[in-house]
C-alpha cells in the first residue's frame, strides 16, 4: 500500500480527513470519539515506525505518551506559558529526549528482553508520576484546566474549543504527522529500518550501525507519543494520569496489530475499530465492563487468523478479487530466464563472457597507501570456546588482487576463521591487520565499512524486501557510511546509488527479478543475491563462505563465472568444498585442519601434498605403501 | 529514626515476596527457555490460580483443597492454552507470540471480572496459621512464615522435577537447544505441552498461596507480571537458579525500599535491572545465546 506515490496517499488522507466528520456520525461515531481516534492515530504512527518498520515491539509507549502530555499540560496550566503550540512542541521534545535515554537502556537487548525492559521502564514512569512527582503532575488527579488551543491569525483568533473545531486542529496535525512519517519510511533511514526488522545481523554486517538506527526509531516513536499525549490533554481539557498505565501501552499495541503493522494507516484503522466498538458495546449494548473481554477475544482471533491485520486482510482480499496475486505468480517463471533448469551451459557462459567485460564497480581504493602488497594479515590467530580450540595460531596473509581458496574437512575451523576476520567473533588471541590497520576485535559494522565483507554460508537476506531493496540497503552502507540521519532524504537521490544497484543486479544476473520479494526467489537466485549483497558494499576484500553450497552443477558453473567477474581487481578469499571448481577459480590455496594451517601453495602443489591427501582421504600413505 | 525491628521484619517480607516471585518467574523462564515463547499471560495465570483456589475454598472451606485446586486448575488451563493457541505460534515471529499471549492475558482478566466482579476476594489462612509467631527478636505473621516454607517446598519440587527426572532433563536440554532435542527423536510436542502446564501451575499455585496475604482482584496479576520480568532480566532468561536469585533480589529491593518510601520501590528495582543490563547483559546467571 505504501508503494503508491506519497502525493496520492497524502491526497487520499486529506480527502478522508475532510470527509470523516460528515460520514462517521452516520455510522454512530460521536464527535469525541472521532477526535480520540485521531490522537490514537498519531500515537500509532510513531509506534508503527518502531514496531511495524523496525520490528521492535515496545510495551512501554505509555511512558512517552504520558511524559509529553504532562509536560505540555504542566506548562499550560501551572505556568503562564503563552503558546499552546510551543507547549506541545516542548512536550514532544522532552518525550524525545526521555525516549533517547530509555532507548539507550532498553536497546541493549533485543526481542523479548526488549519487550520486558520497556514494560518495566514504563511501570517506573507510572509510579514516579503518581508519587515523587505528584506535586507537578497532580498525582492521581491529573492536571485539569488545560486550555483549548487557539490560533492567532492577525485579524482574528480561532479558538478550537468545540469538538468540531478541535477536529480541524487534530486533523491538521494528523496530516502533518502522516506526511512526516511517509517521508521517514521512504528515506534511506527508512530502508535501513526495514532491513533491521528483517535481518538485524545482516544489516550490521553490510555496514550499518544498527544500534544508532534503532535508537533513532525509538526516539521518533517517543516523540510521536509525546506529541499525541499533548494533544490528549488539549482535547480533554484535562491531562489524565492513566495515560501512564500499562493499559495505554497495551491498547496501542493492540490497535496497531488489529489495523495492521507496517502500514502507518493501520493504527488509525485499529483505533477506529477499537474506540467504535468500545462505545458501541458500552453505550448501545450496555455491556459495561465486558466490552474489554469482547475486544480481547476479537484481538486474539485477529492475531491468530489475520496475521497482517485489517489492512493486510483488505489487501489480500483485493488481490484475490482482482486476481493480481495469481497473475504475478504465473508470470514469474517466464520472467526468470536464470531458473536452474533453464540455465543451459552455452547461453550462460556467453552471458557471462559479456558480463566479465562489464565488471562491476572498481573496488574501493585502499584506505592507506599499501607499502607492501599484503592486504590482510592474520598473526597467531586463536579462538577457543571453553575447552574446544576452533582455531589455533593461524598465520595467514593475502596479497592485493589475489584469489585465495581455503579448504579443509568439516570442522577444520574455516568458518570460525572467517568470522574472526569480519569481526563477528572476537579472537581469543592473535591479531588481524587489514590494509595496514589493526582490526582485531573491531565490530563487524566497522570492518565492513573499511571494505572487508563476507557472504554467508547460509543465506542472510532481507526476506520481506525485494531484490532491489536488498541491494539498495547494502549499497547505502557503502555510499552513506555507517550512520547518517537523513530522515527526510530520498534514497534514490543518494549519489551513485542507482548505478551501484544496477551494476550489481547485472553482475549477479537478477535484472529480471528486480521487484520480486526475496521469499519468492529460487534457491540459486537467493545464493547469487547473497553474493550480490556483499558486492554492493564494494569491498576491497571479499570473503565468500561456501558460495557454491547446495547448488546444481549448472548453477555452480554459472556462479564460478560470476565470481570470476567480481574478482577483477578485487581480493577474494573463498571457502568451498567443490575443489575442482575452487582450484579453477583461485590462484593459491590454504588448507586448514583441526584449526591450524596444514599447507599453503598453488592448487597443484596442494593437490600433490601428501599431508593434504592424508587429511582428506585418511591413510593414503599406508594405502600407497601397501601397493 | 532507623527502626531495626522494622528493618528485620521488612527483610522477612522481602524474603517471602522474593520466594514467591522466584516461583512465578521460574514458571515463566522454563516456558520461555523450552518453548521460546514469552508468556505475557503469566500474570493473568497467577491471578486465575488465586480465583480457582477461592472458588474451591468457598465450596469446601478447606485451604488445602483451595491450594490443590488452584495449582491443578492452572495446570489444565496451561495445557489447554498450549494445545489450542500457543502451539500454532512456535513458528511465528516472537512479536506474534507476545501479541497473542498478551491478548490471552486480557481475556483471562476480563473473564474473571465478568464472573466475579472487580471487588476483591480474600481467602483466610488455615486456622493453625492464623496470628503471629514470636521469633525471639520480633513477632511475625504466622502465615507469612508458613508461606516461606510452602513456596520453598514448591521450588524444591520444581527443582526435583527439573534436575532429577527424565522429563526435567529433556526440558533442560530443550532450553539449551530445542532443535537438537527434537532431532533426537524425543516427542517435543508432549514435552512442550507439559512444560506450559507446569509453568502455568507454578503461577497458579503462587496465586492461591499468596491469596491470604494480598486479597484477590482481577488486576492483581499485572504488577506481578512486571516484577517477574525484572526478575527474569536480572536472573537471566532460561535459568532456574537465576529466577530464584533474581526473585530474592527483587523481593528484598521492593520490601526494603518500601520501608523508606514505597513510591521508590519500582525506581530501585529499575536501577538494579539497569545495572545488571550494563554489567552482565545476559543476566546474573544467564548464558549468551539463550535469547
Amino acid at each position: 500500500m505504501l508503494k503508491r506515490s506519497p502525493f496520492l496517499l497524502l491526497l487520499v488522507t486529506a480527502a478522508g480527513l475532510f470527509a470523516a466528520p460528515f460520514v462517521l456520525p452516520f455510522l454512530g461515531f460521536t464527535p469525541t470519539t472521532i477526535n480520540r481516534i485521531l490522537v490514537w492515530g498519531i500515537f500509532g504512527i510513531g509506534f508503527d515506525i518502531l514496531f511495524g518498520f523496525t520490528g521492535l515491539l515496545s510495551f512501554g509507549q505509555s511512558a512517552f505518551f504520558g511524559t509529553g502530555g504532562m509536560v505540555a499540560a504542566y506548562l499550560l496550566t501551572v505556568t503562564d506559558f503563552p503558546s499552546v503550540i510551543a507547549a506541545l512542541g516542548i512536550g514532544t521534545l522532552v518525550a524525545g529526549i526521555v525516549g533517547f535515554l530509555v532507548g539507550m537502556i532498553a536497546l541493549r537487548r533485543t526481542g523479548i528482553y526488549f519487550a520486558m525492559i520497556t514494560v518495566a521502564i514504563a511501570e517506573v514512569f507510572f509510579f514516579v508520576e503518581f508519587n515523587p512527582l505528584s506535586a507537578y503532575t497532580g498525582g492521581e488527579n491529573g492536571l485539569p484546566g488545560v486550555p483549548a488551543p487557539t490560533l492567532y491569525l492577525g485579524f482574528t483568533t480561532i479558538h478550537f474549543d468545540s469538538d468540531t473545531r478541535l477536529y480541524g486542529f487534530l486533523a491538521f496535525w494528523f496530516f502533518i504527522a502522516m506526511a512526516i512519517a511517509l517521508r521517514i519510511v521512504r528515506s534511506p533511514v527508512g530502508a535501513v529500518l526495514r532491513a533491521i526488522r528483517d535481518n538485524p545481523l545482516r544489516a550490521a554486517a553490510v555496514g550499518h550501525n544498527i544500534h544508532g538506527y534503532k535508537l533513532t526509531a525509538f526516539v521518533v516513536a517517543a516523540a510521536y507519543a509525546g506529541f499525541a499525549g499533548g494533544l490528549l490533554g488539549l482535547m480533554q481539557g484535562f491531562m489524565p494520569p492513566d495515560a501512564f498505565t500499562f493499559d495505554t501501552s497495551g491498547q496501542l499495541v493492540m490497535q496497531t496489530a488489529i489495523g495492521g503493522a507496517g502500514t502507518l494507516f493501520g493504527p488509525l484503522l485499529g483505533a477506529t475499530l477499537w474506540l467504535y466498538l468500545s462505545d458501541f458495546l458500552q453505550t448501545t449494548l450496555h455491556l459495561g465492563a465486558t466490552w474489554k473481554l469482547v475486544l480481547g477475544v476479537i484481538f486474539v482471533l485477529l492475531v491468530c487468523f489475520l496475521r497482517r491485520g485489517l489492512i493486510g486482510g483488505i489487501e489480500d482480499l483485493y488481490a484475490l478479487l482482482t486476481g493480481t496475486r495469481r497473475k504475478a505468480v504465473a508470470i514469474t517463471p517466464v520472467a526468470a530466464p536464470s531458473s536452474p533448469i533453464a540455465a543451459e551451459r552455452k547461453p550462460v557462459t556467453a552471458e557471462h563472457a559479456r558480463k566479465a567485460v562489464i565488471t562491476a564497480m572498481a573496488p574501493r581504493p585502499p584506505a592507506n597507501e599499501p607499502k607492501n602488497e599484503v592486504v590482510l594479515e592474520a598473526m597467531a590467530l586463536t579462538k577457543r570456546y571453553g575447552g574446544v580450540i576452533a582455531n589455533s595460531g593461524i598465520d595467514f596473509s593475502v596479497k592485493r588482487g589475489e584469489r585465495r581458496g581455503i579448504i579443509g574437512p568439516n570442522g577444520a575451523g574455516k568458518t570460525t576463521f572467517f568470522r574472526m576476520l569480519t569481526g563477528e567473533v572476537k579472537p581469543t588471541s592473535g591479531s588481524i591487520i587489514f590494509e595496514g590497520r589493526d582490526i582485531t576485535g573491531m565490530a563487524v559494522t566497522d570492518v565492513s565499512q573499511l571494505g572487508l565483507t563476507k557472504s554467508y554460508q547460509i543465506n542472510q537476506l532481507f526476506n520481506r524486501l525485494t531484490v532491489r531493496e536488498n541491494l539498495t540497503i547494502a549499497a547505502l552502507a557503502y555510499l552513506r557510511g555507517k550512520f547518517r540521519l537523513d530522515l527526510f532524504g530520498n534514497p534514490y537521490q543518494v549519489e551513485g546509488l542507482d548505478e551501484q544497484v544496477e551494476k550489481t543486479l547485472e553482475l549477479i544476473n537478477l535484472t529480471t527479478r528486480v521487484d520480486t520479494p526475496v521469499s519468492q526467489l529460487a534457491y540459486g537466485e537467493k545464493r547469487r543475491l547473497e553474493v550480490g549483497l556483499t558486492v554492493a558494499t564494494n569491498p576491497s576484500l571479499l570473503l565468500l563462505d561456501e558460495p557454491l553450497a547446495g547448488m546444481s552443477p549448472a548453477e555452480r558453473i554459472e556462479t564460478v563465472a560470476l565470481l570470476k567477474s567480481i574478482g577483477h581487481g578485487r581480493t577474494m578469499i573463498i571457502i568451498d568444498h567443490d575443489m575442482d571448481l575452487l582450484f579453477e577459480l583461485v590462484e593459491s590455496v590454504t588448507v586448514l585442519q583441526e584449526g591450524s594451517v596444514l599447507a599453503n601453495g598453488t592448487p597443484d602443489e596442494v593437490k600433490r601434498n601428501a599431508k593434504v591427501q592424508e587429511a582428506y582421504l585418511g591413510g593414503v600413505h599406508e594405502g600407497l605403501a601397501a601397493e | 529514626m532507623f527502626n531495626w525491628s522494622n528493618f528485620v521484619s521488612q527483610c522477612f517480607n522481602g524474603l517471602v515476596l522474593g520466594a514467591l516471585l522466584a516461583l512465578i518467574s521460574s514458571g515463566l523462564t522454563i516456558i520461555y527457555g523450552t518453548l521460546g515463547v514469552l508468556n505475557l499471560a503469566h500474570g493473568a495465570m497467577f491471578m486465575l490460580g488465586g480465583y480457582a483456589g477461592w472458588v474451591a475454598f468457598s465450596v469446601t472451606r478447606s485451604f488445602i483443597a483451595a491450594v490443590i485446586a488452584g495449582g491443578l486448575f492452572m495446570m489444565v488451563v496451561g495445557v489447554l492454552v498450549e494445545r489450542v493457541i500457543v502451539r500454532h505460534f512456535y513458528k511465528r515471529p516472537h512479536e506474534d507470540q507476545l501479541l497473542v499471549t498478551f491478548g490471552l492475558g486480557i481475556c483471562l482478566v476480563e473473564l474473571v471480572r465478568f464472573f466475579f466482579g472487580s471487588l476483591s476476594k480474600s481467602v483466610p489462612p488455615p486456622a493453625p496459621l492464623v496470628g503471629i509467631t514470636p521469633l525471639g527478636f520480633m513477632f511475625y505473621p504466622t502465615y507469612r512464615l508458613a508461606l516461606l516454607g510452602i513456596v520453598a517446598i514448591a521450588l524444591l519440587a520444581l527443582y526435583i522435577v527439573l534436575y532429577r527426572t527424565r522429563i526435567g532433563m529433556i526440558v533442560r536440554a530443550g532450553i539449551e537447544d530445542s532443535v537438537m532435542v527434537d532431532s533426537l527423536g524425543i516427542d517435543t510436542d508432549k514435552v512442550f505441552m507439559l512444560v506450559f502446564g507446569i509453568g502455568a501451575m507454578a503461577a497458579g499455585f503462587a496465586g492461591i498461596v499468596n491469596a491470604p496475604v494480598v486479597s484477590l482482584s482481577p488486576d492483581v496479576g499485572e504488577a506481578i507480571l512486571v516484577q517477574t520480568f525484572v526478575v527474569v532480566v536480572i536472573g537471566g532468561v532460561g535459568s532456574f537458579p537465576g529466577a530464584i536469585l533474581g526473585g530474592l533480589i527483587a523481593g528484598e529491593i521492593i520490601s526494603i525500599t518500601s520501608m523508606f518510601n514505597p513510591a521508590y520501590s519500582y525506581v530501585m528495582l529499575f536501577i538494579a535491572m539497569t545495572l545488571v543490563l550494563v554489567l552482565r547483559p545476559y543476566g546474573l546467571l544467564g548464558t549468551a545465546g539463550r535469547e
